[in-house]
């Protein structure tokens, strides 16, 4: 018996030590980037160019390169995504073509990003002719958070009681009257909470813009969606491998790595608001 | 007006299928570019060397260019299987200290901290792997460069941790209460009810979750373009340089002109990738499946 209950206590420590490591894992890397990374941090350096060949100044265009792609992947993933979301689970009969459907969404889930990279250059920059440019890296990024944001939408959608849409027939109102007054509107907080946070891992990938957009240096902010743009996670890739100076410019590339970590933070923290602030509607 | 609500309706109808469909579009759309566009390749090269050999060398001069990508899959199955040998313990253990063990407080704390975890961009981890991870490695080997086989595993096996500890933890806590009531009720303790009942009862869950970690692992390009120093040899040790396909993709795509035998080659490597990670999907997908049906 003591030695069962022994042999428990031992399990249960070692599952313990497990979530331990994760945990200490995340802390490290935090603590890594923070620590380096803080002191380079100074209005002049968010706000200024890169200069003498990127070991001095700022990132400012790299911070309005990945912000201007962010808005093309939202303007291409939301609408799309939600589109697709509201077909699957208002419209669609579960028959074959919504199976294929559904496993087609699972599979681009699992496409490499570099793999949407190559189909980005041939679909946007060649075929389409847009050339490497804003438009095709945030179409590239929009098409790969697209089973993102259709999985959470429909998340949202399925949220929402059954009543809601019968309530609506009941008085005579057709089914897509039904969705846009009774459904919709409970379901869009849900709806963006989970869009946010695939943005947010788009704004923080480089494969799929290596080559559809992102430039090494450009001293000058974009001046139309049509014209190359620097990128923070590519910016980050080229001051710690690509730079001449690599060991040199590794304080800027901390400041970078910092600044990029919490970019994606400030987005996953309004993502909770926006689910914090849903719940509480929903007690109401 | 009745009639013009209907035709309406239709219209949404149909315009809301047409957005459904166009996911297939996509997912067909990726695979037939690949294959037209890596097809002029395998007019020059023969498709079971280009698979099997180990001689990539599309830009030599003075010889015929070769372009066989054995080394790099190789490469890319080596550092996916190792991270995974690191993950899948280490993901398993957390997920059942969540799902079996962990008070209800300490779950709050964790889950939002796993999410974190996933959410940090794959290039920072790389950067790390170079910064940090590297030169321990280094010096615990007494090796001059850290970065090679094993620094893009371990740097791997952390992106694919959040994956597996989440979906592990899912599968275990769909486990019927039945199964560990009864367990339970034989005399067994908790740690036996875990580890002979949920877990083997979770099994095909867990399986499917790790099949997941593994297409992520294969599919990941900039931690291991950064961290495994990206030499082109056939591996023989964990503490060598290695190129995986898709840090070759990455290096190669940039500097070659348009359509050369090296472009199509590249996308050739490119619809590798694509059915490899297709394949590891699929198969997650059917084990989670039968798994889903077994336990109604």
């Amino acid at each position: 018996m003591k030695a069962r209950k022994f042999k428990e206590i031992f399990g249960f420590n070692i599952l313990r030590l497990c979530v331990g490591i994760v945990i200490f894992i995340l802390i490290i890397i935090l603590y890594d980037i923070t620590s380096k990374g803080i002191g380079v941090i100074s209005w002049k350096f968010l706000t200024a160019m890169p200069k003498n060949g990127m070991t001095e100044g700022g990132i400012l265009p790299a911070i309005v390169g990945t912000f201007l792609v962010t808005v093309i992947t939202a303007l291409l993933s939301i609408p799309l995504g939600m589109g697709c979301a509201i077909y699957l689970n208002e419209y669609a009969r579960d028959n074959k073509i919504t199976r294929l459907i559904r496993m087609s969404i699972r599979n681009l889930s699992g496409v490499p990003s570099i793999v949407y990279g190559l189909f980005g250059v041939i679909l946007f920059v060649q075929m389409m002719n847009l050339g490497t440019c804003i438009l095709s890296a945030g179409f590239t990024l929009g098409l790969m958070t697209l089973p993102w944001t259709i999985t959470a939408s429909e998340e949202a959608l399925k949220n929402v009681p059954n009543s809601y849409r019968e309530g609506a027939l009941a008085l005579g109102a057709t089914k897509w009257q039904a969705i846009k007054t009774n459904v919709l509107p409970y379901a869009i907080p849900g709806m963006l909470t989970g869009t946010i946070l695939g943005l947010s891992r788009a704004a923080g990938e480089t494969a799929p813009i290596l080559f559809t957009g992102a430039a090494f240096f450009l001293p000058f902010l974009p001046k139309s969606l049509s014209s190359q743009f620097m990128a923070l996670p590519y910016h980050l890739y080229i001051m710690s491998t690509q730079h001449h100076a690599v060991s040199k410019v590794r304080p800027i590339a901390y400041g970078t790595a910092l600044v990029l970590i919490a970019l994606v933070f400030i987005m996953n923290l309004c993502a909770v608001i926006v689910r914090y602030r849903l719940r509480k509607i929903k007690m109401e | 007006m009745a009639k013009h609500n209907n035709f309406k309706e239709k219209f949404i109808h149909g315009l809301f299928f047409l957005n459904g469909l166009l996911v297939i579009i996509v997912l067909v759309g990726i695979f037939v570019l690949l294959v037209t566009k890596s097809l002029p390749a395998f007019k020059e090269i023969r498709f079971s060397e280009f698979l099997f050999k180990a001689n990539w060398n599309p830009t030599a001069t003075f010889v015929t260019p070769s372009y066989g990508i054995g080394s790099m899959l190789v490469s890319t199955l080596m550092v996916s299987i190792g991270a995974l040998a690191i993950a899948i313990p280490l993901g398993i253990g957390a997920a059942a200290y969540l799902s079996d063990v962990a008070s209800q407080r300490v779950r709050e704390i964790a889950k939002p901290i796993i999410e974190i975890l996933a959410g940090i961009p794959s290039v920072v981890i790389g950067f790390l792997g170079i910064v940090l991870v590297g030169p321990v490695i280094a010096k615990i080997f007494h090796i001059p460069n850290g970065l090679n086989a094993l620094n893009g595993s371990i740097l791997l096996a952390v992106m694919a941790l959040p994956t597996i500890i989440s979906l592990s933890e899912d599968a275990l806590n769909s486990v019927p209460k039945s199964f560990q009531e009864a367990s339970l009720a034989l005399g067994a303790t908790h740690w036996q009810t875990l580890v002979r009942v949920k877990i083997p009862a979770a099994l095909s869950g867990i399986i499917a979750a790790s099949m997941l970690g593994m297409g992520r692992a294969i599919g990941e390009t900039m931690t291991v373009l950064m961290a495994t120093g990206c030499a082109i040899a056939m591996p023989t040790s964990f503490l060598q340089s290695v190129q995986t396909m898709t840090a070759t993709i990455a290096i190669e795509l940039g500097e070659v002109p348009y359509n050369t035998t090296h472009y199509y080659a590249l996308f050739g490597i490119g619809l590798v990738l694509f059915i490899i990670t297709f394949i590891v999907n699929m198969i997650s997908d059917i084990v989670l499946h039968k798994y889903q049906r077994v336990l109604k």
